[in-house]
């Protein structure tokens, strides 16, 4: 059967290639979406199959185990659900005219292109494969953020450009720092670049060139994560690109940069000299969560305070993983999972709401369960699942992370816990306004399909309430994989 | 491996650290492509250096995307795109000259503080061909940093990006290094593309960055 879980691996990259080059050609909004649409599901079945196939061996490039099939995993149902999203999405702007059928055209080809690139980072064995794959991701969504071709666009797509590209090339530095450590040891070529083949012989690398490197790949990697002080293009970039788009930025290609980032810690954790990788991400985490939990405060654009709200949550997984152990990496797991779920439900209610009332600032939005209660509601749970209160998925990862602190650095649990509290308070300040009293603007009706919004939110509740024991001991198997 | 090889290549990459120097008090755009083009011929001449003495013939095929892209392709669109556009030919920078070169300084000696102890001994070329690559990397994100037109800050990526390709290049026998090489050219393509965008984009009257601090996307 390795035949098979090979032509699996192969789908999952082959399936968006050869969609984005149809994409391209294809005129005609309601065939391309359609098809962008099918293209999605091929590609999270072709994922889901890698569950009952046999893996293949590690390659020199290509890879599958079992801490990236989560991710593939979640990141192509992201991806589809967001595909379902964006075709009834895209229809409206088509209609008011932000967007031309030749933009769409482009539109949907990068969307394919940008599943490729994020599906080649997860899979990809081979770090410098890596980087460029998580290169390609970065670029086809800066020309997706700055499609509007507004003023503010393309202020955003440059910002996010340069600051993602000086991310790039420092990931770029840490990389070549690892060859240059691992290359004494494995010997010229490619072997000292195969992360299979790295970890197997990591002790024995010079652990202060090891060290130098993870600063680098954290700081570069970092970026993309948005972590603070690194974060500035990512409100930017998430409020001036159209909407799916934004639910893709903050639930799979901050995950996607996470990963790079988890795939070194390991590689670190493997080198008994080295030093340890956690402290950087716990401090680069706790600055990010308090930083973000202040800043939602100020907020006058609602994708933006979800924006912030993503910084804040990217912080919360970062100090996870930079704790370390068998429960807080289970949490920081748990806690990436229940994120990328909410806040692309989020943003899915956010970007039909931004279509029916015009605009996008807070003040200008009010009683929303009132005019449209199947949108209203849909953004009550999801902030209410966001803010972190039981019994949503989020509450609990939480909840985890916050009791694995107690039990080991009982000191940093009250910066964490102080991040939360003022983020869970900026939350549920500005949800009120929002949701309820009298309604004001646009009061016309939604023709959209809010059925990937609920999917979402129905899971994240289900997390909440009960997670099935075998997926709680695969994420416990690769918590300790993560070490 | 002889001392003169040794010696030419320590030279080389030494003077792509000193033209990274000259890129930081330039207060004209033009001036300012053409010491950057003069960078990119340092890094084609360095590169070529590495392939003969490491016997890598596909490093020729680096230092040639160096040649004829970044010292002749890029400068000459960038150059036509400033006339074109018709931006003040000075540059406006955050910080003065004297205090820019200090930082620059600063900035090298702390790349030598990082690199120098923690690579091997035994390898000196390598060695110090990353501490010099470093100091380019670091110079471009001063240069970034220190200037407010795009134009100029493009041209702090691309000499950042020169720094990367003399530490890849310099780790030998690295694989992938013409494959990053051409991703960073598209990269750079694509920039270069994007200040375009900003000129044909008839509502934007300024390349200048620093009307970008005016948007925080917070207006009423």
């Amino acid at each position: 059967m390795t035949g098979g879980a090979f032509d699996a691996l192969a789908a999952i990259l082959l399936i968006p290639i050869a969609a984005a080059a149809v994409l391209a050609l294809l005129p005609g909004y309601r065939v391309t979406s359609r098809l962008n649409v099918a293209a999605c599901l091929l590609t999270m079945l072709a994922a889901l199959s890698l569950f009952v196939t046999d893996r293949p061996e590690p390659g020199q490039y290509l890879l599958v185990d079992d801490l990236n099939i989560v991710f593939i995993v979640l990141n192509t149902f992201v991806g589809f659900t967001t595909s379902v999203f964006s075709a009834s999405y895209i229809a409206h702007e088509l209609e008011t005219g932000r967007l031309t059928p030749t933009y769409l055209r482009f539109y949907h080809a990068m969307y394919q292109i940008m599943m490729f690139g994020m599906n080649l980072a997860f899979v990809s064995n081979n770090i410098g494969l890596m980087w460029v794959a998580v290169e390609l991701a970065t670029l086809t969504t800066v020309l997706m953020v700055g499609i509007y071709r507004t003023h503010e666009a393309l202020e955003a797509a440059w910002k996010y450009f340069i600051l993602g590209s000086v991310g790039i090339a420092l990931a770029l530095f840490g990389t070549i720092l690892v060859y240059m450590t691992a290359r004494p040891v494995m010997g010229e070529g490619n072997d000292a670049m195969v992360w299979t083949l790295l970890i197997g012989r990591a002790a024995e690398f010079d652990p202060a060139l090891l060290n130098v490197a993870f600063v680098f790949l954290l700081l570069g990697y970092g970026t993309k994560v948005g972590l603070a002080p690194l974060h500035a293009w990512l409100p930017d970039a998430h409020a001036e690109g159209p909407t799916p788009i934004s639910a893709v930025l903050s639930g799979l290609l901050l995950n996607v940069a996470l990963y790079a980032v988890l795939r070194f810690k390991i590689l670190l954790a493997a080198s008994p000299q080295a030093i340890a990788p956690g402290p950087l991400m716990v401090t680069m985490g706790l600055t990010s969560l308090v930083f973000a939990s202040f800043m939602l405060y100020r907020r006058r654009d609602i994708k933006r305070m979800f924006a912030y709200s993503s910084i804040e949550h990217m912080g919360i997984i970062a100090f996870a993983f930079g704790m370390g152990g068998p429960l807080a990496n289970f949490a920081g797991l748990l806690h990436m999972v229940m994120h990328s779920l909410t806040k692309s439900a989020i943003f899915y209610a956010v970007g039909h709401i931004a279509q029916v009332k015009g605009t996008q600032k807070i003040a200008d939005i009010r009683g929303l369960t009132e005019s449209h209660p199947g949108l209203g509601w849909g953004l009550v749970v999801g902030v209410v699942a966001i803010a972190g209160l039981p019994p949503l998925g989020i509450f609990m990862s939480e909840f985890l992370v916050v009791t694995s602190t107690f039990a080991r650095q009982p000191l940093l649990a009250i910066p964490l816990v102080f991040g939360l509290l003022v983020g869970f308070g900026a939350l549920l300040l500005r949800l009120g306004g929002l949701a309820f009293g009298e309604p004001s603007g646009g009061l016309g009706k939604s023709h959209a399909s809010y059925a990937p919004m609920y999917a979402h939110l129905a899971l994240v509740l289900a997390a909440g309430v009960y997670l099935p024991p075998p997926l709680v001991s695969w994420f416990q198997h690769v918590a300790r994989l993560l070490g | 491996m002889g001392d003169i090889v040794f010696d030419i290549a320590h030279m080389l990459a030494g003077g792509l650290v000193l033209v990274s120097f000259m890129l930081l008090y330039q207060d004209r755009l033009y001036a300012l492509l053409n010491i950057y083009a003069l960078h990119a011929l340092m890094l084609t001449l360095s590169v070529a250096w590495q392939a003969f003495s490491q016997a890598a013939p596909h490093l020729y095929v680096t230092a040639a995307i160096a040649l004829v892209f970044k010292a002749i392709v890029i400068p000459v669109a960038l150059h036509r795109i400033i006339q074109r556009l018709g931006i003040h030919r000075e540059i406006e920078t955050v910080v003065g000259v004297g205090p820019t070169m200090l930082a620059g300084m600063g900035l090298v000696a702390l790349s030598l503080v990082v690199i120098l102890p923690v690579t091997p001994e035994g390898d000196p070329l390598a060695r110090e061909d990353l501490a010099f690559a470093l100091s380019v990397v670091l110079l471009g994100l001063l240069v970034m940093v220190t200037r407010r037109n795009a134009v100029s800050q493009v041209v702090g990526f691309m000499s950042l990006e020169n720094g990367l390709v003399l530490a890849a290049t310099g780790a030998k026998g690295m694989p992938l290094v013409v494959e990053i090489s051409v991703a960073f050219s598209i990269l750079i393509a694509f920039i270069v593309i994007g200040v375009f965008l900003f000129r044909i984009r008839e509502r934007f009257d300024t390349v200048d960055i620093g009307a970008l601090d005016d948007f925080r996307g917070e207006r009423r």
